[in-house]
């Protein structure tokens, strides 16, 4: 009986999406308990941050101040840049728009999902997250919203054996898609021809063709280039930029317009992670 | 049995809230791979000791908050813990006088069925394989069990749970 209705689940789980809301509700009542285990964690770091000196403070006071100016003055350039790039593109008729509303969430100290690249965060629907966000740190994309609670959610990371993007190589433009290995720090690019002009240490960016995440993130840098005898295509390994077994905070941005938003809501009920091609 | 009604339940639910936590706690890189089954555990001490309260259905709802908890696929806990009890409470009065050593063996079997099952539904959906790390878990099992079993058994029989 209990064998039964537990295979029923797993398969309504499996190929169905209507559970969302049964596990959303369920992760309300969880709540307290990743609190809790949280909650070591989170006292910890406070600690820490009693217990740091003023001399120390000074120093990293002055360390940011100054990494602010050389940040701000960078910044000046971008956004002249920008401006620069949005007259070309009007020119071509292809403008589009970069950067827009961002908010900062917190990962959480707890292991989920055991053998899966996922984490938890403690930003929920209550704070307008969705499913298909792409989160990013202050390096790079890290991964995409899979599920929203009210107060938490889960994120997929871009290395997670499940999860491939869409990118291209900064130096040359060429499109290929990262999938995850399942191993913190590799990526692997699927169907590179043995012609394809490909180098180590090429940094890779996100292309936006799969219209979840925006383009011209940084995701990875390309770590080995290999030339099988028996594979038609090479094998392209790259390592992701972001830190993603080492961030605390991590960037949660609204760049789409809310057409395209939608489109991705109701892909993703189909789906979880973007499809291979 | 009917006329007493059944004292110490809250011992229950906090050695479950613990191994509900246990299971989630952040745990460094090495260790991770070697993470217990704490609540395949505590399920099969509460069946073999308590088989009169808890069942397949309390293993069953035990399993579905697991998979709540840790964002695995619904009902896949559900089904390994509710399978595991099952055989647990009809076997429950040959387990219960064997030695410990040989009690312990048969966990391990249990901990083992819990994996393989496990690796079944995994590989029915389509999620990634794991590592044959994936199998070290049990061996814990097979060192912690004596100990978890013995706090248990002190616990229960202070609390007035046996």
């Amino acid at each position: 009986m209990a064998v039964i209705l537990s295979l029923g689940l797993i398969i309504a789980d499996h190929h169905y999406d209507h559970l969302g809301t049964v596990r959303s509700a369920l992760s309300l009542v969880a709540y307290p308990l990743h609190y809790v285990v949280d909650l070591p964690a989170h006292m910890m770091r406070d600690t820490q941050g009693r217990l740091t000196n003023a001399a120390e403070l000074r120093a990293r006071n002055a360390a940011l101040h100054r990494e602010n100016l050389t940040l701000k003055a960078r910044l000046q350039q971008f956004e002249a840049l920008e401006a620069e790039n949005m007259r070309l593109r009007d020119l071509l008729g292809s403008s589009f728009s970069v950067g827009e509303r961002v908010l900062i969430a917190e990962i959480m100290s707890l292991d989920i999902a055991p053998y899966r690249q996922q984490v938890m965060i403690n930003k929920g629907s209550r704070s307008g997250l969705f499913v298909g966000q792409p989160v990013l740190d202050a390096n790079a994309v890290m991964g995409q919203v899979i599920q929203t609670n009210p107060f938490t959610s889960t994120v997929l990371l871009i290395t997670d054996a499940e999860h491939a993007l869409p990118v291209e190589i900064n130096r040359n433009g060429l499109r290929s898609v990262a999938a995850g290995t399942g191993l913190s720090q590799e990526l692997q690019l699927l169907h590179i021809p043995k012609n394809a002009d490909v180098r180590v240490g090429d940094l890779l960016v996100t292309s936006g063709m799969g219209e979840r995440f925006p383009p011209g993130y940084p995701v990875a840098r390309i770590k080995t280039v290999r030339h099988d005898p028996d594979n038609p295509f090479i094998t392209v390994l790259a390592e992701p930029t972001a830190a993603l077994d080492r961030s605390r905070e991590v960037l949660l941005v609204w760049t789409m317009d809310p057409v395209l938003q939608q489109q991705a809501l109701s892909d993703t009920q189909g789906a979880e992670a973007p499809p291979r091609p | 049995m009917s006329e007493t009604r059944p004292r110490g339940g809250w011992l229950i639910g906090l050695s479950l809230f613990v191994a509900f936590s246990l299971s989630i706690l952040p745990m460094p890189l090495p260790a991770e791979a070697l993470r217990p089954q704490w609540v395949a555990m505590v399920v099969v001490f509460w069946c073999l000791h308590t088989p009169e309260r808890i069942g397949v259905f309390s293993a069953f709802a035990s399993g579905v908050a697991l998979d709540v908890i840790s964002g695995t696929l619904l009902g896949q806990h559900a089904l390994t813990l509710s399978l595991l009890a099952y055989l647990v409470v009809e076997l429950h009065q040959r387990i219960r006088i064997f030695p410990m050593w040989q009690q312990t063996l048969f966990v391990w079997v249990l901990l083992l069925a819990e994996r393989l099952l496990t690796l079944w539904v995994l590989g029915a959906t389509g999620q990634p394989m794991p590592a044959l790390s994936y199998w070290a878990p049990t061996f814990l099992g097979l060192i912690f069990w004596p100990w978890l079993s013995a706090l248990l058994g002190d616990l229960g029989r202070r609390a007035g749970t046996l």
